[in-house]
């Protein structure tokens, strides 16, 4: 192995290795290749003392200058709201009805609020706000508890029927299936349905209206227009949360459904929800 | 060399008033607020197709010139070759002419000679900084740049820009020279396809200058037959490229012609016709080498192209104005002009107050508590003129009561809405349409916003859709 063949053709010294009469040339890698190879090797370890890198038992190396990618966007986060700041100040000053009337303030706080709103509130209400059965299309102009831009921001603010909130707006429509026997609840629901010439039983209307009358009122109005003081909504327009027609009337009647909202001040602060009732306020439907 | 150089460093300091609303620099690519001005045409970026169109032209305008006159590009404007005559002027007054420039460099290192290399290099590193200073002047407000640049408060991508700007300038026009031409420039490829036998190019006429002697004389009076050329080497001293234009017609000529002056010097001292070194075409260089040769049959006898007294014979073939003209070049043209055309239409009738709209789509439509209808709508103004203007918008085509509502603090007057635009600007505007319950003529109903200026003149319209429940309630 160790005899220094030199091969005739090509002048390198071999290796010393020979299979069948085949000798292996001996040529190394160039030098500044090695060196580079050996200096990446330097470079790995060098970079997983550096940053943090190797597992423990039951944390992990935290590197020479406790670099941390979670530190980072902390601070990306600060530097944003730092940028952010010089108008949120301004929206923090300002009550509701004052930044409506500023179109620039508006505008901001529309982008802001609608930002909040996809993160907060589209599991319920839709990413277009467009609702669905059950919960409110914040587009029309119809408001249960009221549609100017402070009654806004107080529901959101508070919510509704929200058991963790003292001001929570809050109401509770009896199930009349315990007050009124079948036939009277379906009265009622022709009564109701006529209201808004939806197809109702003519026979029952009259009768109905007397239910109404008796049962409802207090809380819906005698001419039914609803009150926002309770959220009673208002049963002569053309629109209707939970399913219009006699059928969804009367399961409404026997046994109402209420939606519950969160209340959303304390966890949104402020001035996001402020945003946030600007946003639901540009929706168009708003008074 | 000294106009294109002169275009280019002088171009950012020509002034244009357009008003206090927008840039008075003549020749402004502001990327910042995406406009480009180019003197009284202002682009903005969906208008781009005009700069487009415009390297369109070039490109097309490139294959006239190549197909005409050859790489003529190359020769006296390309960029490259611009800054390497720079360069090369800067070398020949620091060091001197070719034979003093090779004593030089076979000359031991000395204080001399340090000196003036130092001197050149520095020379073409401020030719480079001031190439890529120049450059970044396009892009903001020169003469406040220029300020902003020195005291170090310009942004960094100016400072980066000049740096590589700098670089590639030293680089290219110092050190790489023809070596771009021949090894990273596509060109000289693209240009083999454009060439044709009509085309001009530089010609070494060998069928006057064979067989090539430095003893003519002594030649002629042995009796053998001799050519023009005295191989004097000036035509190959003085090419940029280092080529030999005798071998024929090569890949790296760019064209410059740089070999026709010096061999025309030449036969100028030794009162013989010019152009041994000529512009030709290919077709004239083979009748030519056919009469030289008497068809091909015997090797170039100079003889036969000259008549009895000396001169050269009438039957030699020149280039005339008139071969230039043939259907290739003229198609060409034609294009050229036609697009060329077009644009100047379409600039002189394009439109300074544009209206887009964006049709909510989420949800389609709301319906309200009395039962109608309402869209929404965002509507984008572009006012692309630099002066304040005041625009009506309003509605119309077949939505039957229908109305219109804004967002915000505009006020409705007479159904249309009087908005004010700001110079040069976008607006915004959310607009709500309503249409009464029951009038929906189907699902699908279409209309028109339309914008006037109040000012008489202008006026856009964009054709939007309803949407209504299918039921049409």
């Amino acid at each position: 192995m160790s005899d220094k063949h030199i091969d005739k053709i090509s002048g390198v010294s071999t290796t010393g290795h020979e299979w069948d009469g085949i000798r292996e040339l001996n040529n190394p890698m160039p030098r500044w290749w090695v060196w580079t190879f050996y200096a990446t090797i330097f470079w790995g370890l060098a970079y997983t003392i550096v940053y943090p890198a190797w597992p423990l038992l039951t944390s992990s190396t935290k590197g020479l200058f406790g670099y941390s990618s979670r530190a980072e966007v902390v601070q990306d986060m600060a530097a944003a709201d730092a940028l952010r700041s010089s108008y949120v100040e301004v929206i923090k000053g300002k009550t509701i009805n004052d930044i409506l009337a500023d179109d620039t303030l508006r505008s901001i706080a529309v982008s802001a609020g609608g930002a909040a709103f996809k993160v907060n509130c589209v599991q319920c209400h839709g990413s277009g706000a467009q609702g669905s059965s059950g919960y409110p299309n914040l587009n029309d102009d119809d408001w249960l508890w009221g549609g100017k831009a402070d009654a806004i921001q107080q529901t959101i603010n508070h919510g509704i029927r929200f058991a963790g909130d003292s001001q929570t707006r809050d109401s509770v429509m009896p199930a009349f299936a315990d007050v009124l026997d079948r036939k009277q609840i379906q009265e009622v629901s022709s009564y109701v349905a006529s209201l808004t010439g939806t197809a109702a039983d003519q026979s029952n209307i009259a009768q109905g209206a007397v239910i109404f009358a008796d049962n409802c009122a207090a809380c819906h109005g005698a001419d039914a227009k609803g009150n926002r003081e309770l959220g009673a909504p208002d049963l002569t327009d053309a629109i209707w949360l939970n399913g219009s027609g006699e059928a969804a009337i009367a399961a409404q009647v026997k046994s109402p459904k209420m939606g519950v909202m969160p209340a959303w001040g304390d966890r949104l602060g402020e001035t996001a929800v402020k945003e946030l009732a600007v946003f639901v306020h540009s929706l168009g439907g708003s008074e | 060399m000294a106009i294109t150089l002169g275009i280019y460093y002088l171009t950012p300091w020509l002034r244009w008033d357009r008003g206090p609303f927008a840039p008075d620099q003549a020749v402004l690519i502001d990327l910042a607020n995406r406009r480009f001005y180019f003197f009284f045409i202002e682009i903005w970026p969906q208008e781009f197709f005009f700069v487009a169109g415009l390297l369109v032209m070039a490109g097309i305008g490139l294959f006239l010139v190549t197909s005409t006159v050859g790489r003529a590009w190359c020769g006296y404007t390309c960029p490259q070759t611009v800054w390497v005559d720079l360069f090369l002027v800067v070398e020949r007054a620091i060091e001197g002419d070719r034979n003093a420039r090779i004593k030089l460099d076979a000359a031991p290192w000395s204080f001399t000679k340090i000196a003036t290399r130092v001197t050149k290099h520095t020379i073409w590193l401020c030719i480079a900084v001031a190439t890529g200073g120049a450059w970044i002047f396009y892009f903001a407000d020169a003469p406040k740049l220029v300020a902003d640049f020195v005291t170090g408060e310009a942004a960094a991508p100016a400072y980066m820009t000049v740096a590589i700007l700098t670089a590639t300038t030293y680089m290219f026009g110092g050190l790489m020279r023809e070596q771009v031409c021949t090894y990273m420039c596509p060109w000289p490829r693209i240009q083999a396809a454009m060439l044709d036998e009509t085309s001009l190019t530089v010609t070494y006429n060998d069928w006057r200058g064979e067989p090539r002697s430095r003893h003519a004389k002594r030649m002629a009076l042995a009796g053998e037959s001799i050519g023009d050329c005295v191989d004097c080497n000036a035509c190959v001293a003085v090419c940029p490229m280092g080529i030999d234009i005798r071998d024929g017609q090569q890949l790296e000529c760019i064209t410059c012609a740089l070999c026709i002056d010096a061999c025309d010097g030449v036969m100028d001292k030794l009162g013989k016709e010019r152009g041994l070194i000529s512009y030709t075409t290919l077709n004239d260089y083979n009748a030519n080498m056919a009469l030289a040769t008497a068809g091909g049959t015997r090797p170039v006898n100079p003889a036969l192209v000259r008549d009895p007294d000396g001169r050269l014979s009438n039957t030699v073939a020149h280039i005339s104005l008139r071969k230039l003209f043939r259907p290739r070049t003229l198609i060409y043209l034609g294009v050229w002009s036609a697009i060329g055309l077009f644009m100047v239409y379409a600039l002189l009738t394009r439109n300074r107050l544009e209206l887009n709209v964006l049709h909510d789509r989420n949800p389609q439509f709301v319906v309200l508590s009395d039962g109608s209808i309402r869209n929404g709508y965002t509507l984008k103004l572009l006012n692309m003129v630099p002066r304040q203007r005041n625009v009506r918008l309003s509605l119309t085509g077949s939505l039957p009561a229908a109305s219109m509502s804004m967002l915000g603090s505009g006020k409705l007057e007479g159904g249309a809405f009087d908005i004010e635009l700001e110079p040069d600007r976008l607006k915004t505007i959310k607009v709500f349409v309503r249409q009464a319950a029951g009038q929906a003529a189907g699902p699908l109903q279409e209309f028109k916003f339309i914008v006037e200026d109040s000012a008489g003149g202008e006026r856009a319209d964009y054709t939007a859709t309803f949407n209504a429940p299918e039921t049409g309630q």
